[in-house]
């Protein structure tokens, strides 16, 4: 288990690389110049230095070989830097140094390092994002195992039916609805995630709670629909295996061995689609963080791109593909690590 | 027990057997395999519903045109802001009527018109971006099922499409492509092709993985062998032997990318990189009301429910699909 988790970290490297490369490609390939905005009574020469001073004038694979650097190798050194220094959970190490001012990846936008607006914005979207995953998981599970066992009962019919639905109404339709219904007609909630909003006391936990419902609830209902859906069949799977009914032969109480027996082997596929989902569902929440006004990582994205700031895009673009490739590798190595049967060497 | 059970001698039994054989015709006709799919696909309730939905829908969006002949772009300023017809139930000094039964946008473009073209842009989206992935998808899985020594490579780079980011990947391609394909096909159709190309490029690596899947246990098969040995060409064998027999998870898969499609259709046309607002499909229809729910919901309503229903009805006819293809489930 130990060799296959590492040799899939390793394959992981050149499967980074070549996705960092396709997107380094479509962003090369664009015809958007970051030059457009600047007024034109600007003289080109001129022009031609701002170019260059963004990193521009140069041929592609030394933009390409800057960029890979600057993720690589610098801002991971900002990093430890940053967790040796000032962060609670590694701030008693020794402090590091191992940063001395080399270039970052710069913003076009706002002139300051990619990855500090990155660390700034992820708060929100994990807030919420994870939430609503947590939300989802702990809804659908109990359904999908209620509904199995009761199978073609009227809250199966039920379950599956409102799963269905949840499957097929977009996010950015469900938003706007919820926000017709309790920010409009009942006045309930907030329509807007206020990001700046502090909670130091019960009065403002309450607000921050308001404030979170509608967002968290739209993005748990497409997690509930999924998972709710692998937990049913994973369960009627395994409910008419042999070792069920020697379970129930022994006299075990009908509790047992559906929480305990059938539960237990139920849960191994439906965990690896819990990891499968999750940079999903980061790229979901793209929408529901637009609907909503949560300045979080997926609004980030949109703004860099109606803003043409290429460095923020495809640095953002690219940690969204780590999240990709990190959870599909977490995945697979806990499918090995349930399920005993499976052996990958 | 009874006397009829055992056979008075073994030559009576033989008769038996041998009338059996004198039948001239047999005693039940013959079934089709598509004929017994048909049966098994009407006992799922929600797929029929589903598919006659689909059906009605694309017909309507087809046909309606015709029918409710009313310009969609025509701008007729004093008749903006009608609610639709249904208002007057409870408000019976709402302004509206029949001659806009869904009502007018703040500009008086006829709803109802607009709900009609704007469906047709986001079914056609949906049908040829679904058609586009099947085809690749198929193309790659049956090449990489078929041909032993391109599938290491065609399957790594399906890995490799699959861990790509797909939703800020087509956000980024719709946004950066924009321009020269507009220039170069008109704003509506560069945006067309445009959106229809990238939707269809980045979805087609399920049906890839499952027909190759496919693929590759048919190909041991006798049959397969069989044809190989009276010189059948590669490529016929494929058309001819092996297509046929994957058609049912490629069906399936089908209908799952349209679903996928129009949804992402509408989420980029949501987002603002999609269709320009005066040639709007049902996501912008939706996206240009939001600004203006609070007075008008039945705008954000009806093209959501338009886009809610048709995903929901293509996933409950992919579910019946599903089943009714699958021989295991079928006439049980």
């Amino acid at each position: 288990m130990l060799t296959f988790t590492i040799r899939r970290l390793l394959l992981s490297i050149p499967t980074l690389l070549l996705i960092s490369f396709v997107i380094f490609g479509l962003l090369q390939l664009a015809p958007g110049d970051p030059m457009a905005q600047v007024p034109l009574t600007v003289p080109p020469e001129v022009k031609q230095k701002m170019r260059e001073a963004l990193g521009l004038g140069q041929p592609w694979y030394i933009q390409y070989y800057k960029w890979l650097i600057q993720f690589f190798w610098i801002e991971p050194k900002v990093f430890i830097d940053y967790l040796t220094n000032s962060s609670t959970l590694f701030g008693w190490l020794p402090d590091t140094s191992v940063y001395h001012g080399e270039l970052r990846v710069i913003s076009w936008q706002t002139r300051s390092p990619v990855m500090d607006i990155v660390a700034q914005r992820m708060p929100q979207t994990l807030w919420v994002v994870g939430l609503s995953y947590i939300v989802g998981i702990v809804i659908a599970i109990p359904i999908g195992i209620y509904s199995a066992y009761r199978h073609y009962s009227v809250f199966d019919q039920a379950g599956t039916f409102i799963t269905m639905v949840g499957f097929s109404i977009p996010p950015f339709f469900t938003g706007p609805l919820l926000i017709v219904i309790f920010s409009v007609y009942l006045g309930w909630l907030p329509s807007i995630y206020d990001t700046t909003h502090v909670v130091n006391d019960w009065a403002s936990f309450k607000v921050q709670f308001f404030q979170m419902i509608m967002p968290v609830m739209v993005l748990a209902l497409q997690t509930t629909a999924q998972i709710s859906r692998y937990m049913r069949g994973a369960m009627l799977d395994n409910l008419n295996q042999d070792y069920v009914r020697t379970a129930r032969a022994k006299g075990l109480s009908e509790s047992v061995v559906v929480m305990v027996h059938v539960l237990r082997n139920s849960m191994i596929p439906v965990v690896t689609v819990i990891a499968l989902g999750m940079p999903a569902i980061f790229g979901g929440a793209i929408i529901t963080e637009n609907v909503f006004k949560v300045n979080g990582i997926g609004q980030l994205l949109l703004t860099a791109l109606f803003a043409n700031d290429l460095p923020m895009v495809m640095t953002l673009t690219f940690i969204f593909a780590i999240l990709i490739v990190l959870f599909n590798l977490i995945a697979d190595v806990l499918y090995g690590l349930l399920d005993p049967r499976i052996r990958y060497d | 027990m009874t006397e009829q059970a055992i056979p008075a001698s073994p030559i009576e039994a033989d008769i038996e057997t041998f009338g059996a054989l004198m039948d001239k015709v047999p005693q039940k006709p013959p079934r089709s395999q598509w004929k017994d799919v048909w049966d098994q696909f009407r006992k799922h309730k929600g797929a029929v519903f589903g598919g006659g939905f689909l059906m009605f829908i694309t017909l309507a969006v087809i046909f309606g045109g015709l029918i409710w002949d009313v310009d969609p772009k025509s701008l007729d300023i004093r008749n903006k802001n009608w609610r639709p017809i249904y208002t007057l139930i409870w408000d019976s000094g709402a302004v509206a009527g029949w001659a806009h039964p869904f009502g007018t946008d703040q500009l008086g473009r006829d709803i109802l018109a607009q709900m009609i073209s704007g469906g047709r842009v986001s079914m056609a989206v949906g049908w040829l971006a679904m058609a586009l992935a099947v085809l690749i998808g198929t193309a790659i899985g049956v090449i990489s099922g078929y041909f032993k020594r391109l599938d290491f490579w065609l399957m790594r780079f399906t890995d490799l499409v699959l861990s790509l980011p797909i939703l800020p990947l087509v956000l980024l391609a719709v946004t950066l492509f924009r321009q020269p394909l507009n220039s170069r096909f008109g704003p509506e159709g560069g945006m067309f092709i445009l959106i229809v190309s990238v939707i269809g490029l980045t979805s087609w690596m399920q049906t890839a993985r499952i027909v190759r899947g496919d693929v590759l246990a048919l190909k041991e098969r006798e049959f397969i062998l069989a044809a190989r040995s009276i010189g059948t060409s590669s490529g016929k064998i494929i058309r001819r032997h092996l297509l046929p027999n994957v058609i049912s998870p490629i069906m399936v898969s089908a209908t799952l990318g349209l679903a996928t499609a129009i949804i992402t259709e509408s989420a980029l046309s949501f987002l603002g990189v999609g269709f320009p607002s005066d040639y709007p499909t049902w996501g912008k229809l939706l996206a240009d009301a939001v600004t203006r729910m609070q007075d008008f919901p039945e705008r954000v309503l009806l093209p959501g429910i338009a886009i809610s229903l048709t995903v929901l009805s293509v996933n409950y006819l992919g579910d019946g699909l599903r089943d009714a293809l699958d021989p295991r489930i079928r006439g049980r």
